[in-house]
Protein backbone atom coordinates (compact mmCIF):
# COMPACT_ATOMS: atom_id res chain seq x y z
CA UNK A 1 0.00 0.00 0.00
CA UNK A 2 1.38 3.52 -0.90
CA UNK A 3 1.58 5.90 2.14
CA UNK A 4 -1.67 7.65 0.85
CA UNK A 5 -3.84 4.97 1.35
CA UNK A 6 -2.37 3.98 4.75
CA UNK A 7 -3.18 6.87 5.92
CA UNK A 8 -6.32 7.36 4.09
CA UNK A 9 -7.28 3.88 5.90
CA UNK A 10 -5.63 4.93 9.29
CA UNK A 11 -8.25 8.52 8.91
CA UNK A 12 -11.37 6.29 8.17
CA UNK A 13 -10.75 4.00 10.88
CA UNK A 14 -9.44 5.95 13.80
CA UNK A 15 -11.00 9.63 13.03
CA UNK A 16 -9.86 12.48 15.14
CA UNK A 17 -7.20 9.89 16.83
CA UNK A 18 -5.21 10.93 13.62
CA UNK A 19 -4.20 14.45 14.13
CA UNK A 20 -2.12 15.38 10.93
CA UNK A 21 -0.76 13.81 7.75
CA UNK A 22 2.37 14.79 6.16
CA UNK A 23 2.65 12.75 2.79
CA UNK A 24 5.48 15.01 1.16
CA UNK A 25 9.01 13.89 1.03
CA UNK A 26 11.21 11.16 1.90
CA UNK A 27 9.46 10.24 5.26
CA UNK A 28 5.79 10.04 5.03
CA UNK A 29 3.88 10.18 8.42
CA UNK A 30 0.65 10.50 10.34
CA UNK A 31 0.79 12.26 13.65
CA UNK A 32 -1.23 10.58 16.05
CA UNK A 33 -3.20 11.50 19.61
CA UNK A 34 -1.15 9.96 22.39
CA UNK A 35 -3.97 8.51 24.40
CA UNK A 36 -5.34 6.71 21.42
CA UNK A 37 -2.15 4.82 20.47
CA UNK A 38 -1.83 2.09 21.67
CA UNK A 39 -4.72 1.36 19.98
CA UNK A 40 -3.66 2.90 16.94
CA UNK A 41 -0.62 0.39 17.30
CA UNK A 42 -2.47 -2.75 17.19
CA UNK A 43 -4.28 -1.75 14.23
CA UNK A 44 -1.49 -1.31 12.52
CA UNK A 45 0.13 -4.74 14.01
CA UNK A 46 -2.66 -6.86 13.57
CA UNK A 47 -4.92 -5.51 10.41
CA UNK A 48 -4.70 -7.92 7.43
CA UNK A 49 -3.54 -5.16 4.96
CA UNK A 50 -1.33 -3.88 6.49
CA UNK A 51 0.27 -6.14 9.10
CA UNK A 52 3.40 -3.64 10.27
CA UNK A 53 4.95 -6.85 12.44
CA UNK A 54 8.42 -5.07 12.42
CA UNK A 55 9.31 -2.26 14.43
CA UNK A 56 12.26 -1.06 13.11
CA UNK A 57 13.33 1.90 15.19
CA UNK A 58 11.84 4.68 17.37
CA UNK A 59 13.09 8.21 17.40
CA UNK A 60 12.46 10.76 20.20
CA UNK A 61 12.61 14.35 18.94
CA UNK A 62 12.85 17.43 20.57
CA UNK A 63 10.69 19.79 19.93
CA UNK A 64 11.69 22.89 21.91
CA UNK A 65 9.95 25.89 20.01
CA UNK A 66 6.49 24.70 19.88
CA UNK A 67 7.58 23.35 23.58
CA UNK A 68 6.84 19.65 22.87
CA UNK A 69 8.39 16.57 22.89
CA UNK A 70 7.58 13.69 19.87
CA UNK A 71 8.48 9.77 19.35
CA UNK A 72 8.89 8.55 16.16
CA UNK A 73 7.97 5.34 15.38
CA UNK A 74 9.22 3.48 12.12
CA UNK A 75 7.39 0.78 10.87
CA UNK A 76 7.51 -1.94 8.16
CA UNK A 77 5.84 -5.16 7.02
CA UNK A 78 7.81 -8.59 7.08
CA UNK A 79 5.74 -10.59 4.67
CA UNK A 80 5.06 -14.09 4.89
CA UNK A 81 7.74 -16.94 2.63
CA UNK A 82 5.58 -18.13 0.09
CA UNK A 83 8.54 -19.39 -1.74
CA UNK A 84 12.21 -19.33 -1.88
CA UNK A 85 12.05 -16.02 -3.78
CA UNK A 86 13.99 -12.82 -1.44
CA UNK A 87 11.09 -10.77 0.62
CA UNK A 88 10.19 -7.86 -0.53
CA UNK A 89 8.85 -5.01 1.32
CA UNK A 90 4.98 -4.16 0.78
CA UNK A 91 4.98 -1.26 2.48
CA UNK A 92 6.74 1.10 4.91
CA UNK A 93 5.32 3.99 7.56
CA UNK A 94 5.82 6.16 10.35
CA UNK A 95 3.91 7.46 13.03
CA UNK A 96 5.33 10.50 14.89
CA UNK A 97 3.11 10.95 18.87
CA UNK A 98 3.65 14.34 20.24
CA UNK A 99 3.33 15.04 23.98
CA UNK A 100 4.04 17.78 26.16
CA UNK A 101 7.30 18.92 27.25
CA UNK A 102 6.57 19.51 30.77
CA UNK A 103 4.91 16.64 31.99
CA UNK A 104 6.07 13.67 28.86
CA UNK A 105 3.32 10.54 29.09
CA UNK A 106 2.99 8.39 25.80
CA UNK A 107 1.53 5.00 26.49
CA UNK A 108 4.06 2.04 25.94
CA UNK A 109 3.45 -0.30 23.04
CA UNK A 110 5.73 -3.05 24.08
CA UNK A 111 3.22 -5.48 24.39
CA UNK A 112 2.50 -4.83 20.52
CA UNK A 113 6.15 -4.93 19.71
CA UNK A 114 8.21 -6.51 21.58
CA UNK A 115 11.65 -4.97 20.63
CA UNK A 116 9.87 -1.52 21.99
CA UNK A 117 10.45 -2.54 25.24
CA UNK A 118 14.30 -1.75 24.98
CA UNK A 119 13.83 1.60 22.28
CA UNK A 120 11.65 3.00 24.79
CA UNK A 121 13.77 2.37 27.56
CA UNK A 122 16.38 4.27 25.80
CA UNK A 123 14.10 7.03 24.39
CA UNK A 124 13.34 7.43 28.01
CA UNK A 125 16.85 7.70 29.38
CA UNK A 126 18.42 10.24 26.84
CA UNK A 127 14.89 12.02 25.82
CA UNK A 128 12.83 12.27 29.34
CA UNK A 129 9.93 10.65 27.52
CA UNK A 130 7.48 8.64 30.21
CA UNK A 131 6.35 5.55 28.58
CA UNK A 132 2.88 4.82 30.70
CA UNK A 133 2.46 1.04 31.09
CA UNK A 134 6.03 -0.12 30.05
CA UNK A 135 7.18 -3.29 31.79
CA UNK A 136 10.59 -2.47 33.14
CA UNK A 137 11.10 1.44 32.41
CA UNK A 138 14.47 2.00 33.14
CA UNK A 139 17.82 4.09 32.34
CA UNK A 140 19.31 1.97 29.92
CA UNK A 141 22.34 4.15 28.33
CA UNK A 142 23.05 6.40 31.34
CA UNK A 143 24.10 5.68 34.35
CA UNK A 144 21.15 5.62 37.05
CA UNK A 145 21.81 8.09 38.61
CA UNK A 146 22.14 10.59 36.05
CA UNK A 147 20.80 13.96 36.04
CA UNK A 148 18.37 15.17 33.33
CA UNK A 149 18.20 13.70 29.63
CA UNK A 150 20.99 14.35 27.42
CA UNK A 151 19.28 14.98 23.91
CA UNK A 152 17.24 17.59 25.01
CA UNK A 153 18.11 20.57 23.34
CA UNK A 154 18.33 22.64 26.44
CA UNK A 155 20.15 19.99 28.17
CA UNK A 156 23.37 21.78 30.45
CA UNK A 157 26.53 19.38 30.09
CA UNK A 158 27.11 18.60 33.80
CA UNK A 159 30.59 19.95 35.23
CA UNK A 160 31.26 17.27 37.74
CA UNK A 161 29.93 13.53 38.04
CA UNK A 162 31.03 11.56 41.46
CA UNK A 163 33.95 13.35 41.24
CA UNK A 164 34.88 13.29 37.75
CA UNK A 165 35.14 16.79 36.28
CA UNK A 166 33.79 17.64 33.10
CA UNK A 167 35.23 20.36 31.06
CA UNK A 168 33.81 21.55 28.03
CA UNK A 169 35.24 23.80 25.29
CA UNK A 170 35.41 27.06 25.61
CA UNK A 171 33.28 26.26 28.69
CA UNK A 172 29.82 26.17 26.92
CA UNK A 173 27.24 24.63 28.43
CA UNK A 174 26.29 22.51 25.58
CA UNK A 175 29.99 21.26 24.04
CA UNK A 176 30.18 21.72 20.15
CA UNK A 177 32.55 19.03 19.15
CA UNK B 1 45.78 -35.03 56.78
CA UNK B 2 42.71 -33.91 54.43
CA UNK B 3 39.91 -35.59 56.58
CA UNK B 4 41.29 -33.66 59.56
CA UNK B 5 40.41 -30.15 57.54
CA UNK B 6 37.31 -31.42 55.82
CA UNK B 7 36.44 -33.09 59.50
CA UNK B 8 37.06 -29.42 61.06
CA UNK B 9 34.90 -28.13 58.44
CA UNK B 10 31.48 -29.80 58.23
CA UNK B 11 29.87 -27.61 55.69
CA UNK B 12 32.50 -28.84 52.89
CA UNK B 13 31.22 -32.57 53.62
CA UNK B 14 28.70 -33.65 51.19
CA UNK B 15 25.96 -35.65 52.80
CA UNK B 16 25.72 -38.95 50.66
CA UNK B 17 23.10 -40.03 52.06
CA UNK B 18 20.92 -36.96 51.13
CA UNK B 19 22.37 -36.86 47.77
CA UNK B 20 21.34 -40.21 46.86
CA UNK B 21 18.11 -39.31 47.29
CA UNK B 22 18.04 -36.24 45.16
CA UNK B 23 17.54 -33.66 48.10
CA UNK B 24 20.25 -31.52 47.87
CA UNK B 25 18.89 -28.03 48.21
CA UNK B 26 19.11 -25.98 45.41
CA UNK B 27 19.77 -21.71 46.50
CA UNK B 28 19.06 -19.77 43.62
CA UNK B 29 21.89 -17.43 42.96
CA UNK B 30 23.15 -14.25 41.37
CA UNK B 31 26.19 -14.85 38.95
CA UNK B 32 27.28 -11.36 37.83
CA UNK B 33 29.14 -12.04 34.03
CA UNK B 34 31.38 -9.07 32.58
CA UNK B 35 31.39 -6.14 31.80
CA UNK B 36 35.13 -7.45 31.23
CA UNK B 37 34.30 -11.14 30.31
CA UNK B 38 36.36 -12.77 27.13
CA UNK B 39 32.81 -13.94 26.01
CA UNK B 40 30.87 -11.09 26.32
CA UNK B 41 32.52 -9.39 23.12
CA UNK B 42 33.42 -6.10 25.01
CA UNK B 43 31.89 -4.13 27.72
CA UNK B 44 28.61 -5.69 27.97
CA UNK B 45 27.45 -6.99 31.61
CA UNK B 46 24.82 -10.02 31.83
CA UNK B 47 23.44 -10.70 36.12
CA UNK B 48 22.63 -14.39 35.31
CA UNK B 49 19.72 -15.78 38.11
CA UNK B 50 21.02 -19.76 37.98
CA UNK B 51 20.09 -22.50 40.32
CA UNK B 52 22.94 -24.93 39.99
CA UNK B 53 24.14 -24.92 36.19
CA UNK B 54 20.61 -23.79 35.15
CA UNK B 55 20.30 -20.03 33.89
CA UNK B 56 16.71 -18.89 35.17
CA UNK B 57 17.23 -15.18 34.24
CA UNK B 58 20.03 -13.31 31.65
CA UNK B 59 19.24 -10.01 32.35
CA UNK B 60 21.86 -7.81 29.86
CA UNK B 61 22.78 -4.22 31.44
CA UNK B 62 24.49 -1.93 28.88
CA UNK B 63 26.07 1.55 28.47
CA UNK B 64 29.12 1.09 29.72
CA UNK B 65 30.70 2.52 26.05
CA UNK B 66 27.53 5.49 25.61
CA UNK B 67 29.10 8.55 24.95
CA UNK B 68 25.89 10.01 23.28
CA UNK B 69 27.41 10.21 19.57
CA UNK B 70 23.68 11.25 18.65
CA UNK B 71 24.27 14.21 20.13
CA UNK B 72 27.65 15.09 18.95
CA UNK B 73 25.99 14.11 15.50
CA UNK B 74 23.51 17.64 16.15
CA UNK B 75 26.49 19.69 16.77
CA UNK B 76 28.29 19.00 13.79
CA UNK B 77 27.85 18.99 9.42
CA UNK B 78 27.63 15.59 8.16
CA UNK B 79 31.36 15.47 6.90
CA UNK B 80 32.52 16.02 10.30
CA UNK B 81 30.23 13.02 11.81
CA UNK B 82 31.34 10.69 9.13
CA UNK B 83 34.34 9.82 11.47
CA UNK B 84 32.15 9.38 14.16
CA UNK B 85 30.10 6.77 12.45
CA UNK B 86 32.79 4.27 11.79
CA UNK B 87 33.37 4.65 15.85
CA UNK B 88 29.82 2.71 16.02
CA UNK B 89 30.89 -0.57 14.67
CA UNK B 90 34.35 -0.38 14.05
CA UNK B 91 33.76 -3.75 12.80
CA UNK B 92 32.48 -2.94 9.63
CA UNK B 93 33.12 1.10 9.58
CA UNK B 94 32.73 1.00 5.77
CA UNK B 95 28.88 0.12 6.04
CA UNK B 96 28.48 2.30 8.68
CA UNK B 97 29.75 5.63 6.96
CA UNK B 98 27.84 4.43 4.32
CA UNK B 99 24.69 4.21 6.26
CA UNK B 100 25.01 7.62 7.12
CA UNK B 101 25.98 8.92 3.61
CA UNK B 102 23.15 7.62 1.69
CA UNK B 103 20.73 8.97 4.65
CA UNK B 104 22.04 12.48 3.76
CA UNK B 105 22.26 11.88 0.31
CA UNK B 106 18.26 11.18 -0.02
CA UNK B 107 17.66 13.99 2.44
CA UNK B 108 19.70 16.45 0.17
CA UNK B 109 18.65 14.78 -3.12
CA UNK B 110 22.29 13.74 -4.23
CA UNK B 111 22.93 12.07 -7.02
CA UNK B 112 26.13 9.26 -6.57
CA UNK B 113 28.04 8.85 -10.04
CA UNK B 114 28.07 5.18 -11.33
CA UNK B 115 31.36 4.54 -10.79
CA UNK B 116 31.44 5.78 -7.08
CA UNK B 117 28.38 3.45 -6.26
CA UNK B 118 30.36 0.29 -7.67
CA UNK B 119 33.68 1.46 -5.71
CA UNK B 120 31.14 1.94 -2.52
CA UNK B 121 29.74 -1.60 -3.27
CA UNK B 122 32.84 -3.60 -3.59
CA UNK B 123 34.00 -2.11 -0.49
CA UNK B 124 30.87 -2.67 1.50
CA UNK B 125 31.08 -6.48 0.98
CA UNK B 126 34.51 -6.51 1.38
CA UNK B 127 33.85 -5.26 4.92
CA UNK B 128 31.21 -7.58 5.05
CA UNK B 129 33.62 -10.34 4.47
CA UNK B 130 35.99 -9.02 6.79
CA UNK B 131 33.58 -8.41 9.86
CA UNK B 132 32.08 -12.01 9.00
CA UNK B 133 35.57 -13.62 9.39
CA UNK B 134 36.01 -11.84 12.94
CA UNK B 135 32.56 -13.05 14.00
CA UNK B 136 33.34 -16.26 12.66
CA UNK B 137 37.03 -16.40 14.51
CA UNK B 138 35.46 -15.03 17.24
CA UNK B 139 32.51 -17.40 17.39
CA UNK B 140 35.16 -20.36 17.27
CA UNK B 141 37.04 -19.13 19.97
CA UNK B 142 33.94 -18.74 22.84
CA UNK B 143 33.50 -22.03 21.77
CA UNK B 144 37.24 -23.23 22.40
CA UNK B 145 38.65 -23.21 18.81
CA UNK B 146 41.33 -21.61 18.56
CA UNK B 147 43.07 -22.52 14.98
CA UNK B 148 39.96 -21.16 12.77
CA UNK B 149 40.86 -17.80 14.91
CA UNK B 150 44.21 -17.90 13.63
CA UNK B 151 43.13 -18.31 9.42
CA UNK B 152 40.56 -15.63 9.61
CA UNK B 153 42.72 -13.06 10.63
CA UNK B 154 45.06 -13.81 8.27
CA UNK B 155 42.39 -13.62 5.45
CA UNK B 156 41.16 -10.22 6.86
CA UNK B 157 44.36 -9.18 6.85
CA UNK B 158 44.20 -8.74 3.00
CA UNK B 159 40.89 -7.43 3.46
CA UNK B 160 42.47 -4.94 5.12
CA UNK B 161 45.70 -4.00 2.92
CA UNK B 162 43.24 -3.55 0.32
CA UNK B 163 41.48 -0.99 2.22
CA UNK B 164 44.61 0.55 3.12
CA UNK B 165 46.08 0.30 -0.34
CA UNK B 166 42.85 2.94 -1.18
CA UNK B 167 42.23 4.55 1.68
CA UNK B 168 45.05 4.49 4.04
CA UNK B 169 43.51 3.61 6.74
CA UNK B 170 42.76 -0.13 8.27
CA UNK B 171 40.11 0.41 10.83
CA UNK B 172 38.22 3.28 11.13
CA UNK B 173 37.87 4.41 7.26
CA UNK B 174 35.69 7.31 7.23
CA UNK B 175 36.30 6.50 3.40
CA UNK B 176 32.35 6.79 2.07
CA UNK B 177 31.12 10.46 2.71
CA UNK B 178 28.14 11.91 1.46
CA UNK B 179 28.19 12.65 -2.15
CA UNK B 180 30.55 9.63 -2.93
CA UNK B 181 33.67 8.72 -1.89
CA UNK B 182 37.13 10.51 -1.12
CA UNK B 183 39.51 8.79 -3.16
CA UNK B 184 39.64 6.84 -6.33
CA UNK B 185 40.81 2.93 -6.58
CA UNK B 186 44.41 2.61 -5.70
CA UNK B 187 46.81 1.72 -8.44
CA UNK B 188 45.99 -2.10 -9.24
CA UNK B 189 43.54 -2.45 -7.16
CA UNK B 190 41.34 -4.38 -9.41
CA UNK B 191 43.74 -7.46 -10.26
CA UNK B 192 44.88 -7.68 -6.38
CA UNK B 193 41.01 -7.63 -5.39
CA UNK B 194 40.55 -10.33 -7.94
CA UNK B 195 43.55 -12.42 -6.97
CA UNK B 196 42.45 -11.73 -3.37
CA UNK B 197 38.60 -13.36 -4.42
CA UNK B 198 40.32 -16.41 -6.18
CA UNK B 199 42.83 -16.93 -3.24
CA UNK B 200 39.87 -16.41 -0.87
CA UNK B 201 36.87 -18.30 -2.04
CA UNK B 202 38.26 -21.89 -1.51
CA UNK B 203 39.30 -20.74 2.15
CA UNK B 204 35.91 -20.83 2.96
CA UNK B 205 35.97 -24.64 2.59
CA UNK B 206 38.54 -24.72 5.19
CA UNK B 207 36.53 -23.19 7.85
CA UNK B 208 33.66 -25.26 7.05
CA UNK B 209 36.10 -28.24 7.52
CA UNK B 210 37.94 -26.75 10.18
CA UNK B 211 34.80 -24.86 12.45
CA UNK B 212 31.52 -25.32 10.90
CA UNK B 213 31.20 -29.13 10.48
CA UNK B 214 33.16 -29.94 13.64
CA UNK B 215 31.06 -32.13 15.58
CA UNK B 216 32.90 -30.61 18.89
CA UNK B 217 31.48 -27.30 17.26
CA UNK B 218 28.09 -28.52 16.44
CA UNK B 219 27.39 -30.02 19.37
CA UNK B 220 28.06 -26.76 21.40
CA UNK B 221 25.85 -24.86 19.29
CA UNK B 222 23.22 -26.72 17.96
CA UNK B 223 19.75 -26.74 19.16
CA UNK B 224 21.26 -23.91 21.57
CA UNK B 225 18.94 -20.61 21.40
CA UNK B 226 16.14 -21.81 19.23
CA UNK B 227 14.45 -18.17 17.85
CA UNK B 228 11.40 -19.02 15.87
CA UNK B 229 10.89 -16.71 12.87
CA UNK B 230 7.75 -15.01 14.94
CA UNK B 231 9.79 -14.37 18.29
CA UNK B 232 12.43 -12.60 16.10
CA UNK B 233 10.31 -10.38 13.82
CA UNK B 234 8.46 -9.15 17.16
CA UNK B 235 12.31 -8.44 18.89
CA UNK B 236 13.39 -6.38 15.51
CA UNK B 237 16.13 -9.18 14.83
CA UNK B 238 17.33 -8.39 11.70
CA UNK B 239 20.62 -9.12 9.30
CA UNK B 240 21.82 -12.58 10.31
CA UNK B 241 20.43 -13.42 13.11
CA UNK B 242 16.19 -12.75 11.51
CA UNK B 243 17.62 -15.01 8.53
CA UNK B 244 18.91 -17.91 10.47
CA UNK B 245 15.31 -17.89 11.61
CA UNK B 246 14.48 -18.97 7.98
CA UNK B 247 13.38 -15.39 7.11
CA UNK B 248 15.03 -14.50 3.80
CA UNK B 249 14.91 -10.78 4.78
CA UNK B 250 17.19 -8.68 3.51
CA UNK B 251 17.40 -4.50 3.23
CA UNK B 252 19.61 -4.60 -0.21
CA UNK B 253 16.48 -7.07 -1.56
CA UNK B 254 13.74 -5.67 0.19
CA UNK B 255 13.94 -1.95 -0.21
CA UNK B 256 17.42 -1.77 -2.39
CA UNK B 257 19.67 0.81 -2.29
CA UNK B 258 22.94 2.10 -3.80
CA UNK B 259 21.87 -0.20 -7.34
CA UNK B 260 21.82 -3.94 -5.46
CA UNK B 261 19.51 -4.89 -7.81
CA UNK B 262 21.64 -5.23 -10.39
CA UNK B 263 23.40 -7.79 -8.87
CA UNK B 264 22.51 -11.26 -9.16
CA UNK B 265 22.48 -13.05 -5.33
CA UNK B 266 21.09 -15.30 -3.16
CA UNK B 267 20.11 -14.93 0.46
CA UNK B 268 21.23 -17.92 2.33
CA UNK B 269 18.49 -18.34 4.98
CA UNK B 270 19.09 -21.14 8.25
CA UNK B 271 19.41 -24.96 7.20
CA UNK B 272 18.45 -24.19 3.30
CA UNK B 273 17.67 -27.05 1.26
CA UNK B 274 19.82 -28.71 -1.25
CA UNK B 275 23.13 -27.38 -0.05
CA UNK B 276 23.90 -30.72 1.21
CA UNK B 277 25.96 -31.71 4.33
CA UNK B 278 23.81 -30.27 7.09
CA UNK B 279 25.02 -32.03 10.19
CA UNK B 280 22.94 -33.56 12.33
CA UNK B 281 21.47 -32.30 15.41
CA UNK B 282 20.72 -28.41 14.01
CA UNK B 283 17.60 -26.58 14.08
CA UNK B 284 16.17 -23.58 12.02
CA UNK B 285 17.19 -20.60 14.34
CA UNK B 286 19.51 -21.81 16.66
CA UNK B 287 22.96 -20.76 17.59
CA UNK B 288 24.52 -23.21 14.94
CA UNK B 289 22.18 -21.47 12.08
CA UNK B 290 23.46 -18.01 12.87
CA UNK B 291 26.96 -18.54 12.24
CA UNK B 292 26.94 -20.62 9.48
CA UNK B 293 24.48 -17.85 8.02
CA UNK B 294 27.53 -15.86 7.77
CA UNK B 295 29.77 -18.70 6.13
CA UNK B 296 27.48 -18.28 3.37
CA UNK B 297 26.85 -14.77 3.30
CA UNK B 298 30.19 -14.25 2.58
CA UNK B 299 30.29 -16.70 -0.68
CA UNK B 300 27.83 -14.36 -2.23
CA UNK B 301 29.63 -11.14 -0.78
CA UNK B 302 32.30 -12.92 -2.98
CA UNK B 303 29.99 -13.13 -6.21
CA UNK B 304 28.70 -9.49 -5.72
CA UNK B 305 32.60 -8.10 -5.40
CA UNK B 306 33.04 -10.20 -8.53
CA UNK B 307 30.29 -8.68 -10.67
CA UNK B 308 30.89 -5.38 -9.67
CA UNK B 309 34.79 -5.49 -10.69
CA UNK B 310 33.49 -6.43 -13.71
CA UNK B 311 31.56 -2.94 -14.19
CA UNK B 312 33.66 -1.00 -13.38
CA UNK B 313 35.40 -1.48 -16.19
CA UNK B 314 32.21 0.55 -17.95
CA UNK B 315 33.28 3.78 -15.95
CA UNK B 316 35.52 6.34 -16.17
CA UNK B 317 38.04 6.74 -13.90
CA UNK B 318 38.39 9.60 -11.19
CA UNK B 319 34.36 10.11 -11.24
CA UNK B 320 34.32 9.56 -7.74
CA UNK B 321 32.25 12.56 -6.22
CA UNK B 322 28.85 14.20 -7.04
CA UNK B 323 28.92 17.72 -7.85
CA UNK B 324 27.69 20.74 -4.97
CA UNK B 325 27.66 18.98 -1.99
CA UNK B 326 30.28 21.59 -0.15
CA UNK B 327 28.74 23.50 2.43
CA UNK B 328 25.33 20.93 2.14
CA UNK B 329 22.36 22.80 3.74
CA UNK B 330 19.75 20.08 4.89
CA UNK B 331 16.38 21.28 4.22
CA UNK B 332 14.13 22.73 6.97
CA UNK B 333 11.80 20.50 8.55
CA UNK B 334 12.50 17.36 6.06
CA UNK B 335 13.80 14.05 7.72
CA UNK B 336 14.47 10.60 6.47
CA UNK B 337 14.98 7.13 7.88
CA UNK B 338 16.75 5.11 5.54
CA UNK B 339 18.26 1.54 6.72
CA UNK B 340 20.73 -0.77 5.11
CA UNK B 341 22.19 -3.77 5.65
CA UNK B 342 25.11 -4.36 7.68
CA UNK B 343 26.98 -6.89 8.69
CA UNK B 344 25.10 -7.38 11.93
CA UNK B 345 21.73 -6.72 10.46
CA UNK B 346 19.61 -3.47 9.44
CA UNK B 347 21.64 0.21 10.35
CA UNK B 348 19.12 2.87 10.11
CA UNK B 349 19.58 6.39 10.97
CA UNK B 350 17.08 8.89 10.93
CA UNK B 351 18.10 12.22 9.92
CA UNK B 352 16.22 15.90 10.51
CA UNK B 353 17.22 18.59 8.85
CA UNK B 354 16.69 22.38 9.92
CA UNK B 355 17.68 24.52 6.76
CA UNK B 356 20.97 25.17 7.96
CA UNK B 357 24.50 23.09 7.37
CA UNK B 358 24.36 21.10 10.95
CA UNK B 359 21.33 18.42 11.31
CA UNK B 360 18.60 19.02 13.91
CA UNK B 361 18.40 15.76 14.97
CA UNK B 362 20.61 12.31 14.18
CA UNK B 363 18.85 9.10 15.44
CA UNK B 364 21.25 5.69 14.64
CA UNK B 365 19.29 2.34 15.17
CA UNK B 366 22.29 0.26 15.90
CA UNK B 367 21.58 -4.07 14.56
CA UNK B 368 23.22 -5.20 17.47
CA UNK B 369 20.64 -3.21 20.14
CA UNK B 370 18.00 -4.18 18.78
CA UNK B 371 19.27 -7.73 18.08
CA UNK B 372 20.75 -7.94 21.91
CA UNK B 373 17.15 -7.11 23.48
CA UNK B 374 16.27 -10.50 22.64
CA UNK B 375 19.00 -12.31 25.02
CA UNK B 376 16.32 -12.18 28.27
CA UNK B 377 13.85 -13.87 26.68
CA UNK B 378 15.98 -16.77 24.72
CA UNK B 379 18.25 -17.44 27.88
CA UNK B 380 16.04 -19.04 30.21
CA UNK B 381 16.05 -22.27 31.38
CA UNK B 382 19.79 -22.82 29.60
CA UNK B 383 22.93 -24.14 31.09
CA UNK B 384 26.09 -21.33 31.47
CA UNK B 385 27.87 -23.13 29.16
CA UNK B 386 25.57 -22.01 26.47
CA UNK B 387 25.49 -18.18 27.52
CA UNK B 388 28.60 -17.52 25.83
CA UNK B 389 26.83 -19.56 22.86
CA UNK B 390 23.77 -17.88 22.61
CA UNK B 391 25.40 -14.51 23.15
CA UNK B 392 28.36 -15.00 20.54
CA UNK B 393 25.92 -15.95 18.02
CA UNK B 394 23.61 -12.84 18.29
CA UNK B 395 27.34 -11.27 17.08
CA UNK B 396 27.41 -7.64 18.50
CA UNK B 397 29.72 -4.74 18.58
CA UNK B 398 29.19 -2.82 21.93
CA UNK B 399 30.53 0.38 19.94
CA UNK B 400 27.30 0.36 18.35
CA UNK B 401 24.83 -0.78 21.46
CA UNK B 402 25.87 1.68 23.74
CA UNK B 403 26.57 4.52 20.94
Amino acid sequence: MTPEEISNLLRRTFGDAIEEVVLAGAHPYVVVQADRWPEVAQFLRRDRRLKFNLLRCISSLDLLPDDKLAAVYDLCAVPEATDDKPLVCPHEFAVRVVTNRGNPHIPSVADVWETANWHEREAYDLMGIVFDNHPDLRRILCPDDWQGHPLRKDYVFPKEYHGIPGTTEHELPSPRH
Amino acid sequence: MTDTILESKPDLLVDYDRAEQGDLDTEELLINMGPQHPATHGVLRVVLRVDGEMVLEAVPHIGYLHRCAEKIGESLEPYQYIPYTDRLDYVSAMNQNHAFALAIERLCGIEVPGRASLIRVIFLELNRIASHLVTVGAYGLDMGAFTPFLYVFREREMILDLFEATCGARLTYSYITPGGVREDLADGFVDSCREFLDYFEPKIDDYNDLLSFNQIFVKRTGKVGVIPARDAIAYGLTGPCLRASGVRWDVRRAIPYEGYERFDFDIPIGLPGGTGNIPPGVVVGDSWCRYYVRVLEMRQSVRIIRQALDMLADTTPGEIMAKKVKNLKLPAGCEVYLETDNPRGSMGFYVQGDGTTVPSRVKARGPSFSNLCITTHVCRNVLIADIPAIVGSIDMVMGEVDR
